[in-house]
């Protein structure tokens, strides 16, 4: 039977519609040109300009310090969830998946507006240090749901035969089950830093006055300063950190674990 | 080993939200922090003129970019079931690459798209689509376009992980009884995959509401959303009980759909199972006859 191109026409259309923003945002990172609606000439100017600036520059380290900090306390905290609902089917552990379910879904000026007023109502400056517990907080769900992807193809037989040759359950933990759940950790782990990184709504509100991380500063810049090309530099740049920690993501969700026990 | 993480939500998103809704009966103090007071003062500001149409309007921008979102989502969820496996997974990653993307940036990309000397306005000018006054960023269809842009993901991905597991075989039965394509696309493919158009709509619908950065980069100042609102609330006029007021509602806007959905799913599911037990039935009572 004849299959009707419309469906096909549509999905084309619509990757245009996806990338054709963000491929005119990098291509004009390179035009001479200040707003980009025509090409005046290839150029390295306004990445010359970003490298020279020193905001620029202090920004990405509190973001590398902020994206490594919540990424290994989410990593911890969503493995560890993960293994408990993984394990255990009870009433607790419906609230549990509740728990690291909601803020999936809720938007994210809530969690940004919340957490401002709990750290306002203890008395806690807002700072660097808000900016690394509220994104521990949405990081988690992400690692649990990653972990808990990987867990649901694990063959739990695999700890059974461990424990029957005499491992005791930490050891078959550490030497079975940990190994072999790695690569989905790493994986979340890769998709917490991401999302830290990006991250502008709930850092906007928990950072205080002072403190930047590389989306601030592009909002910041977008608001305030005329330099428009620079800030397509910056942007492209971080489009393409973006892009490489998701296909290293990717192809560790994508690492195949041994099927031994089940196929035999 | 679930105490890590539930101690951890607890004290950062469970104990926050609460404590949102228990400012909202608070009166702002003068020096910009909360009133120790009890009051319903707060909630009765929030019906004063100015709210209402900017509700409204997030409400049906919300509304309209979930519509947009869900038409365009449909047929490429369709195109993308239809394919190898292998190509499957690479689009799968190819539409959500650009989630995982700043959001800042793809708000900014458009607003250089948008902007009066941008890219799209040279093209639409060129193509004689608009005048060369006319202002394409900071209003209400601004916000739409780059709206649905953004949370189109969201709706193909979980129209197209219900669409995977749809049987086409009877959308070529229903061709073969007469059907022409879009009919069966219409009567057979859309009602099969419903459950994934009601998460997409959720999924699209829920940022949409609490949406700030789009309606701040893109919109003007007479397309103001709630989200623009709490922001100014928060930080220029320092009335966090007005916003926390303002926040309860986006919560409430956000819960509701949310919960009527989990409950018509569940009753659904119940539905089936019973339609499922009685099939059973009746066939065991065939096979004993």
């Amino acid at each position: 039977m004849k299959r009707n191109p419309f469906p096909l026409v549509m999905l084309v259309l619509v990757l245009t519609f996806l990338y054709l923003p963000i491929a005119v945002l990098a291509t004009n990172s390179f035009n001479l040109s200040r707003f980009g609606g025509t090409w005046e000439g290839f150029t390295f100017k306004w990445y010359g300009q970003l490298i020279n600036d020193s905001q620029v520059w202090s920004a990405f380290g509190n973001s590398l310090c902020i994206a490594a900090g919540a990424t290994l306390a989410s990593c911890l905290f969503g493995t560890t969830a993960a293994l408990a609902l993984h394990k255990w089917n009870s009433r607790l552990q419906n609230v549990h998946y509740g728990l690291i379910y909601t803020p999936l879904v809720i938007p994210e000026i809530l969690m940004g507006i919340s957490l401002l007023l709990t750290f306002t109502a203890i008395g806690m400056d807002c700072g660097l240090h808000t900016i690394l517990l509220a994104h521990t907080t949405f990081c988690v769900s992400y690692v649990t749901m990653t972990v808990l992807a990987r867990l649901q193809d694990f063959d739990d037989s695999l700890i059974e035969a461990a424990r029957d040759l005499g491992a005791n359950a930490w050891i078959s933990f550490l030497r079975v089950q940990f190994p072999l759940l790695l690569p989905g950790i790493i994986s979340g782990g890769l998709l917490a830093f991401t999302l830290s990184i990006d991250d502008f709504v709930i850092t906007f509100f928990v950072a205080g006055p002072g403190s930047s991380t590389l989306p601030l500063k592009v909002y910041s810049m977008i608001k305030h300063s005329p330099k428009l090309p620079v800030i397509n530099c910056l942007s492209t740049v971080m489009l393409l950190l973006t892009f490489m920690l998701v296909l290293a993501s990717r192809a560790f969700q994508n690492i195949k674990q041994p099927k031994t026990l089940r196929g035999a | 080993m679930s105490a890590p993480s539930m101690v951890w939500l607890t004290v950062f998103f469970v104990i926050p939200t609460l404590l949102v809704i228990a400012i909202s009966f608070h009166a702002a103090s003068p020096d910009g922090g909360i009133g120790t007071e009890w009051t319903f003062d707060t909630w009765r500001h929030i019906s004063n003129p100015n709210y209402p149409a900017i509700i409204w309007r997030t409400l049906w921008i919300s509304a309209a970019t979930t519509a947009g979102c869900v038409v365009l989502a449909l047929p490429c969820a369709f195109a993308i079931a239809r394919m190898q496996k292998k190509w499957r997974a690479v689009m799968a990653g190819v539409i959500m690459l650009p989630f995982w993307t700043s959001f800042v940036v793809r708000v900014f990309a458009w607003r250089l798209l948008l902007h009066p000397e941008g890219f799209l306005k040279h093209l639409l000018f060129a193509l004689g689509v608009v005048e060369p006054n006319t202002q394409l960023l900071y209003n209400s269809g601004a916000i739409l376009l780059v709206s649905i842009y953004s949370f189109l993901p969201f709706a193909i991905m979980p129209i197209y992980a219900a669409a995977e597991k749809f049987d086409f075989s009877l959308l070529e039965a229903a061709r073969d009884l007469g059907a022409r394509s879009f009919l069966a696309f219409r009567k057979i493919f859309i009602p099969g995959i419903r459950r994934g158009v009601i998460s997409a709509t959720l999924m699209v619908f829920i940022p949409s509401v609490g949406s700030y950065v789009i309606p701040d980069l893109v919109g003007g100042k007479n397309s103001e959303l709630v989200g623009n609102k709490i922001y100014q609330r928060t930080f220029p006029d320092r009335n966090l009980p007005h916003a926390s007021a303002l926040s309860a509602l986006m919560a409430i806007g956000v819960l509701v759909p949310l919960g009527l959905v989990a409950l018509l799913l569940k009753r659904q599911d119940s539905k089936e199972a019973l339609r499922l037990a009685e099939s059973n039935v009746s066939k065991q009572r065939g096979g004993a006859v």
